[in-house]
């Protein structure tokens, strides 16, 4: 089975500090991948390279066996990446049914249409809705994007990254400033799209909760280098993971 | 074209460069430490010149005390327009248009005010004594006036330098243009700041306006076309970067002065062609910070 | 709901245009004819400029060169060629902003925020450097006179006519286009530009869409223009034109589609009644520029708007 997503010796620095260093890891379809690693170990930068955000140093980044080292974000997204962000990354003026239904346009290559009215496009009005329907953000369809709580943003955000029917779909913190009741219903949630959408999924996650709840395979950076991979109970039991990770956290 | 010609212009077009670096250093300023785009710089240039005038014929002082006051006049005066005006709008969404726009509000304002009170018939201000003559620099000869300008802007391009570089408020004043939320968490008065950088920067328009008004005469609408000149400026250079300003104002000012010696209908077209060139082959500047990659 | 609005704005704008259409039948005299043409011409100019600015958030302040770039298509083929080639004016006039608008704007959009507007003037101002100083071929400053279009469309009440159709065509396909998947992209585009690659769309292309449409609608208003006051002028390339007409913007109302509308008819009046008995008209429009960016920053549509829903909510709130 050809991998959806496969890194090769990736190394990018800032100035003189190594960000990410020699990394390499490959995703089969279907996974659920967590990254993890303390503050500063270089998960964001990771993904902003795999998306094109940033370019690598050296290494490569296979999508679905091309190569896609450099390309614009744009070209890479259109390929079948989505993404959703740390920091909640929604249109606030737009409805919710309009941030989701250009994503659905996106897709269809509808978006720049210039003439007909947008709800006039009907396949991709009901893609948004049945979107909205699995997020179940459904009844606020017609509310402004900035009047939704916190929780309910960074569900949309996700939304607007399934609107394009990615293939792979990462996910930056998903449950970053919820509450412990929001984070359970997120994490159903993401397992339930995971399953609805046939995703291959690859998240950043502090939360262990979520992180050993619905990884089938951890990967935990550390001060940009990949230090160990394998099962939730192999990295729950990995002694270097606890020195470098959980006992710092502890501490 | 003689050797004596080229230097001749050189001279002339590090005259024009040192006024055009006074005005962009200004704008520059208020761009790169408070984020604010001055729109109006040229009418504070402007009201410098004007001011200069006035107190020569009013009260009759000597050049020095009037360039004095025209600094001290466009500074009190733009410390005002930041206190009374931009502040309101300060983080606002889609601030930089709203500023914009305000500054182009104050031009407007400006202009029609100095016609009111001043007129609009030409004013000019005589050289001071002493400043009349000439200098011989071996066989070329170059008014006294002219190396006087190239002089004193040496020693503001000095001064500042040491300012920004040398002492807590330049400091202070530089890492505003980094972080607001820092440093007003480190008990700097940012606001304060702000106003008083508008001043300095006000100032030096006013400074440069008054330092001018010699050799142009003083017309409304005088602070546009000066705008635009130090619009260009600070394209060539690189917008916020003091430096940036300076060279930027050091090639516009000798391509303008070989091209009013050699094309004189179109120098002012010429301009924009340096500046349409570094557009295509650096649109941020040649000074600008490398930028990370934006999509 | 969103089929409602649509409606109504189409509604709305069917009505102003039947009311434009009236004005030759109540007030024949060509003062009054003369005032809503240039109302119509302006009306238009700003609802294509706020495209860029309101919808797209790009604050350009060059729109001028496009709207003189129009003006002196028409003024100059007549000048250089005869009258008869009024027509062939407008379309070489559109043609000739369409190539420049791409050429200038796949420079200018490589930069954003002040740096855009910046560049947008610097280039208007060039456009204005050149006409002024170039005489032989444009008249510099003394512009050009006697612009009467060829045929039928010499008489005044024809002409009108054909200005409101253009203008009525030219802001229904805009209004249309910003309700289209595209308005919604381009509005996306101004309020976060940083997800709309993440969409695996361009947001360059989009801008430099709208660049080059905003700039095409734009010189259709200068080459109505000329027409409309039968000469052209440098000014129009001035960099005061496209400050007014980014007054008219702000008076009306950059979020609301028809606010700029509005704005440009509300300028045009003032300045019909004040402008004649005043010489500082400029300070009037510092001031009234002053004022709407401190206090009403919505503008008199959105300020409107926004005291019609809170009325609404109160009331709701008082019942309930």
């Amino acid at each position: 089975m050809q991998p959806v997503l496969e890194l090769k010796n990736l190394n990018k620095a800032f100035g003189g500090l190594r960000v990410t260093n020699d990394v390499g890891f490959t995703v089969m379809p279907g996974d659920i991948t967590a990254i993890i690693g303390p503050n500063g170990a270089g998960k964001t930068t990771l993904f902003n390279q795999i998306t094109g955000h940033l370019v690598p140093d050296s290494g490569c980044v296979l999508f679905r066996g091309e190569d896609i080292t450099g390309m614009a974000p744009q070209s890479i997204v259109a390929k079948g990446m989505g993404r959703a962000f740390q920091v909640t990354s929604i249109f606030p003026e737009e409805t919710v049914l309009e941030n989701v239904r250009m994503a659905c346009l996106a897709r269809r290559n509808e978006a720049r249409r210039p003439f007909r009215n947008v709800s006039t496009f009907k396949q991709a009005t009901d893609d948004a809705y049945a979107i909205l329907e699995s997020i179940g953000l459904a009844q606020y369809a017609e509310r402004a994007a900035y009047e939704l709580a916190h929780g309910d943003q960074k569900l949309l955000d996700i939304g607007i990254a399934l609107g394009l029917q990615p293939t792979l779909l990462l996910l930056d913190e998903p449950t970053s400033g919820m509450s412990p009741d929001e984070r359970q219903l997120t994490r159903d949630l993401i397992v339930r799209l995971w399953k609805e959408f046939n995703l291959t999924m690859v998240f950043i996650e502090h939360d262990m909760d979520t992180v050993f709840g619905i990884a089938q395979i951890v990967r935990v950076l550390h001060l940009g280098h990949l230090l160990a991979e394998g099962t939730p109970d192999e990295i729950r039991n990995n002694p270097e993971v606890i020195t470098a990770y959980l006992g710092e956290e502890v501490q | 074209m003689d050797l004596s010609f080229i230097l001749v212009q050189l001279v002339s077009g590090l005259t024009m460069a040192t006024l055009l670096f006074l005005v962009a250093s200004g704008l520059t300023l208020i761009f790169g430490v408070g984020n604010v785009f001055n729109f109006a710089h040229g009418s504070f240039y402007m009201l410098g010149a004007y001011f200069a005038f006035q107190a020569v014929a009013t009260l009759q002082t000597n050049f020095w005390v009037a360039l004095l006051i025209a600094a001290l006049g466009a500074g009190l005066l733009g410390m005002c327009a930041e206190f009374l005006f931009l502040r309101r709008i300060y983080g606002r969404t889609e601030e930089g248009g709203f500023q914009i726009l305000l500054t182009y509000s104050f031009i407007l304002v400006i202009d029609d005010i100095v016609k009111i009170i001043w007129g609009t018939e030409y004013k000019s201000l005589l050289r001071p004594a002493g400043l009349r003559g000439s200098v011989e620099l071996g066989s070329i000869t170059l008014p006294t006036y002219n190396v006087m300008i190239i002089v004193i802007g040496l020693a503001v391009v000095l001064l500042a330098w040491l300012i920004l570089s040398r002492t807590r408020p330049g400091r202070i004043a530089r890492a505003t243009a980094l972080d607001r939320e820092m440093l007003s968490a480190m008990g700097v008065n940012v606001p304060l700041t702000m106003t008083l950088v508008f001043g300095i920067a006000t100032a030096l328009g006013g400074f440069a306006g008054a330092l001018a008004a010699p050799l142009r005469s003083v017309t409304p609408g005088a602070g546009i076309e000066v705008i635009i000149d130090s619009l260009i400026v600070v394209v060539i250079g690189g917008m916020g970067n003091f430096w940036g300003a300076w060279l930027g104002a050091l090639i516009l000012g000798e391509v303008m002065a070989f091209a009013v010696a050699i094309v004189p209908e179109w120098a002012s077209v010429v301009s924009y062609v340096v500046m349409v060139l570094t557009l295509i082959f650096k649109p941020e500047g040649l000074f600008a910070p490398r930028q990370t990659r934006t999509v | 709901m969103q089929e409602k609005k649509s409606y109504l704005s189409e509604v709305f704008l069917f009505v102003v245009v039947a009311a434009f259409a009236a004005v030759p039948l109540l007030r024949p005299s060509s003062y009054q004819i003369m005032l809503a043409s240039h109302i119509l011409v302006w009306g238009l100019f700003a609802v294509a400029f706020n495209m860029l600015w309101g919808v797209t958030g790009m604050l350009s302040f060059g729109q001028a060169l496009y709207f003189g770039l129009g003006g002196y298509g028409v003024g100059l083929m007549m000048k250089h060629l005869g009258e008869v080639w009024f027509l062939p004016g407008m379309i070489t006039g559109l043609i000739a902003a369409a190539i420049l608008a791409v050429l200038i704007g796949l420079l200018i959009i490589r930069v954003s925020g002040v740096f855009f507007t910046v560049l947008t003037l610097a280039f208007g101002q060039l456009a204005w450097q050149i006409c002024f100083r170039w005489y032989h071929f444009t008249g510099g400053d003394d512009g050009i006179q006697n612009l009467i279009p060829p045929g039928i469309l010499g008489n005044r009440i024809v002409y009108y006519y054909f200005t409101l159709a253009l203008v009525a065509v030219s802001i229904w396909l805009l209004l249309r286009l910003s309700q289209s998947p595209m308005g919604v992209l381009l509005r996306c585009v101004r309020q976060n530009p940083n997800r709309v690659p993440f969409l695996g769309l361009s947001v360059r292309y989009s801008q430099l869409r709208i660049y080059v449409i905003s700039s095409l609608f734009s010189a259709l208003a200068g080459s109505l223009a000329a027409g409309v006051d039968n000469s052209i002028h440098t000014d129009m390339l001035y960099w005061t034109t496209s400050g007014e007409v980014i007054l008219m913007s702000v008076l009306g109302g950059i979020g609301q589609f028809f606010g700029p509308f509005i704005g440009a008819a509300a300028i045009i009046v003032i300045q019909d009644v004040v402008g004649a008995k005043t010489e500082y008209w400029p300070l009037i429009i510092g001031l009234v520029m002053m004022v709407m960016v401190l206090v009403f920053p919505r503008g008199v549509v959105g300020e409107a708007q926004a005291l019609r829903l809170w009325l609404k909510s109160s009331r709701r709130s008082d019942g309930g």
